[in-house]
């Protein structure tokens, strides 16, 4: 026992050198770690093949700069993560069936969560039934959070914050106006599907708290191109804020009508910007808007691993080149996120057993480039706010939280 | 029902409302119009009741996005969808509505929406499932007191390319003679075999045309709303109900029931909510063929 201590605390010193700086002679060290094999189901085709690469790449990426700053370290062993993955071809139930397999056949024990909320509803309930953690990175819908899962983890903003911080925005502004927050009228319209209806509960429960009053409530249509009808309420009622979500489409269809109608509300805030690339398609039109995001690389978030939010952005785009000419969207950075909760829970239960993983995955409190991380009891972070950025002449500035901001926000918007 | 009766009060409370809802209903229901078009003839005149309708309308949108992405000006860009979309429509005959045509109905509607379903995926494997729309950057009209009616130019280019060329079909269908011929087909296929009239080659071309204005309706609608894959059967449901209104080959019909029914839709939209839009069009297929069942009963008709 007392040989076995010492080797302990020998390779612990050798993990905390290296971790201190010594990285570049790792590389004999390197290979003597074991690997913790993690698994995940992806969607690698169908319609989430887009974003479902952009998270296993973060999964890639974050498991190559783990193992350049020295690997886990539990209970003075070092390891390497790898992953299995599968292709769960954006469809639920095939998410489902490869998570039983990954189980198992390939006997998995701690799995990375699959791309969008749909599927990680699919895979939950067989992580659980089998008691392996899952930190997911990708599955923002609320309704995943009341299900009394114990096993699942989330790093990213749950959708009902998406656009709440819109709100808190303009009760800020209002009172920099010295104007009593009450007097703001929101309108809302959102498309009619679950993750749409988190952002307006959210946004309706912040706007109840500062007795905002909530003058247009709209649903849009799934299959929507034509918004017209709404945007003449808009002009007529004149709102100080508007909120839209409806995906890409939503995104899309509202900033190109905003624009074409003239709509001049002081606060207008979106999701799906950059999905539906409102200011290649729609230049002038879209300047001013706000949208949200999870993340964004100009944030004054850092740690030891990934450094800060913009030497991430870097350094990823040096591991994948064919990111050059793009921002690395959030969905890369909060799957690297869900990697380094993994790393940081192994070594603080200092063993592999799966049940001290999930205990100590539960009580993680971590700064990361991506924001800090702390799970609520039903496993959504709730230490994280949601991102809100302005497009000013075109370009992405974060405006929101405002302790984090880099830009200061144009208001009212023209 | 607050807020309905809101929204139907400001409608008193500023009557230039009701003007931009009607400008707004006719820019959009020239497209529907437009896009139902080739329905009322290929329904008229093969009897093939085409659910690929608005798959159609997407493909030819996709056509032009496509062309304006390499720098070609979009304007170009709405006779390559006709053209494309004309071959695309003949091999679709060829391949598919040819076997069919002779068949009972649920036969050709089984395969039309097979093909919509088709139609949709294949563009949403080339294109990817994001929204796409073309900015010509064109300014917006601001008419009225106090500029409150907008009309965005490319929506009024949009509006008359689609009124020409409706208008165009129209004189092609009455002066020419492969229009005579086509409708020789529709009134009795067989007395116009027996007379010499190529039915298969009407058919072929009737089903083509069909596809070619629907390519422009597509062409012209992303330069002036937005297009996505699955956003087919939005103008599906409104070919039906415009045809079914109109009655089969109906062409000027066509062109009055589409306005109507974008006004009406804007309407609907207004009052009872941007989510009940398209709710109002399918009520209005009901109401079309519940008058429709009527005016039968009182004319005695014999069904075939």
């Amino acid at each position: 026992m007392g040989i076995f201590k010492t080797v302990g605390i020998s390779l612990a010193a050798t993990g905390a050198l290296l971790a201190s700086g010594l990285v570049t002679a790792s590389p004999a060290m390197a290979e003597e770690c074991e690997t913790i094999t993690l698994g995940a189901a992806i969607s690698l085709t169908g319609k989430y093949a887009t974003n479902g690469v952009h998270a296993k790449n973060g999964y890639e990426y974050a498991f190559q700069k783990i193992k350049d700053n020295g690997g886990i370290m539990v209970a003075g062993k070092c390891y390497n993560f790898s992953a299995i993955y599968y292709d769960d071809e954006s469809k639920g139930d095939r998410g489902a069936t490869l998570a039983e397999r990954l189980i198992n056949q390939d006997n998995i024990q701690y799995m990375l969560g699959p791309y969008s909320s749909g599927l990680t509803k699919a895979i939950a309930p067989v992580t659980e039934q089998y008691k392996i953690p899952m930190v997911e990175a990708e599955g923002a819908s609320r309704s995943l959070f009341n299900k009394g899962y114990k096993y699942l983890f989330a790093v990213l903003s749950t959708s009902e914050q998406y656009l709440a911080s819109a709100i808190t925005l303009a009760a800020e502004q209002a009172e920099k106006e010295g104007k009593d927050p009450k007097s703001v009228r929101v309108a809302i319209a959102v498309e009619n599907d679950p993750f749409s209806l988190d952002i307006r509960a959210g946004v309706q429960e912040d706007a109840k708290k500062y007795g905002m009053q909530v003058i247009l409530d709209e649903k849009l249509p799934r299959d929507l191109s034509d918004m017209s009808a709404i945007l003449t309420k808009v002009k007529l009622l004149k709102p100080d804020v508007l909120i839209v979500s409806g995906h890409s489409k939503g995104a899309a269809t509202a900033v190109r009508q905003i624009g074409e109608q003239g709509i001049s509300v002081p606060m207008i805030a979106v999701t799906h910007c950059e999905a539906a690339d409102v200011v290649g398609n729609f230049g002038d039109a879209a300047n001013d808007i706000l949208c949200s995001t999870q993340w964004a690389e100009t944030l004054s978030y850092e740690d030891p691993i990934f450094g800060t939010a913009a030497e991430y952005e870097v350094g990823f785009k040096e591991a994948f080149p064919e990111y050059t000419d793009k921002t690395v969207p959030y969905q890369t950075a909060q799957a690297s996120a869900a990697v380094y909760v993994f790393k940081d829970a192994f070594e603080r239960a200092g063993t592999l057993d799966k049940e001290a993983v999930r205990d100590a995955i539960s009580e993680t409190d971590l700064a990361t480039f991506y924001g800090q991380i702390r799970f609520s009891e039903a496993g959504n972070n709730i230490a994280k706010p949601m991102v809100l950025r302005q497009i000013q002449d075109g370009k992405y500035n974060v405006v929101a939280p405002s302790e984090f901001a880099s830009h200061k926000l144009n208001w009212p918007r023209n | 029902m607050d807020q309905i009766i809101g929204n139907i009060g400001l409608l008193f409370e500023f009557p230039v409302v009701n003007l931009k809802i009607i400008i707004d209903g006719i820019m959009i229901g020239a497209l529907f119009a437009l896009s139902a078009y080739g329905l009322a003839l290929v329904w008229g005149v093969m009897n093939v009741k085409n659910l690929a309708q608005g798959d159609f309308v997407i493909a030819g949108g996709y056509v032009a996005w496509s062309m304006a992405n390499v720098g070609i000006h979009p304007f170009i860009g709405i006779p390559a969808a006709f053209v494309v979309m004309w071959g695309i429509g003949w091999l679709t005959y060829k391949l598919v509505i040819k076997r069919v045509i002779e068949r009972d109905l649920f036969t050709s509607l089984l395969a039309t929406f097979g093909l919509a379903i088709m139609f949709a995926q294949i563009l949403n494997l080339m294109f990817g499932s994001d929204t796409q729309s073309i900015d010509l950057g064109y300014a917006t009209l601001h008419l009225g007191p106090g500029g409150f009616i907008d009309v965005p130019i490319s929506k009024l280019i949009g509006v008359v390319v689609a009124l020409s060329l409706a208008f165009g079909v129209i004189l092609f269908m009455k002066r020419s003679r492969m229009g005579q011929a086509i409708r020789a087909t529709a009134q009795d296929a067989r007395a116009a075999r027996v007379l010499g009239i190529d039915t298969d080659k009407v058919y072929a071309f009737t089903f083509s045309l069909n596809s070619a204005i629907c390519g422009a309706a597509g062409a012209i609608i992303v330069m002036a709303w937005v297009i996505q894959p699955f956003y087919g059967i939005t103008y599906s449901v409104r070919a039906f109900v415009i045809v079914t209104a109109a009655g089969l080959g109906n062409l000027p019909g066509v062109i009055a029931a589409g306005l109507g029914i974008g006004a009406l839709e804007q309407y609907g939209a207004h009052i009872f909510g941007i989510g009940y839009q398209q709710a109002i069009a399918v009520l209005l297929l009901l109401l079309v063929l519940f008058i429709r069942l009527l005016q039968q009963r009182r004319n005695r008709q014999v069904l075939q």
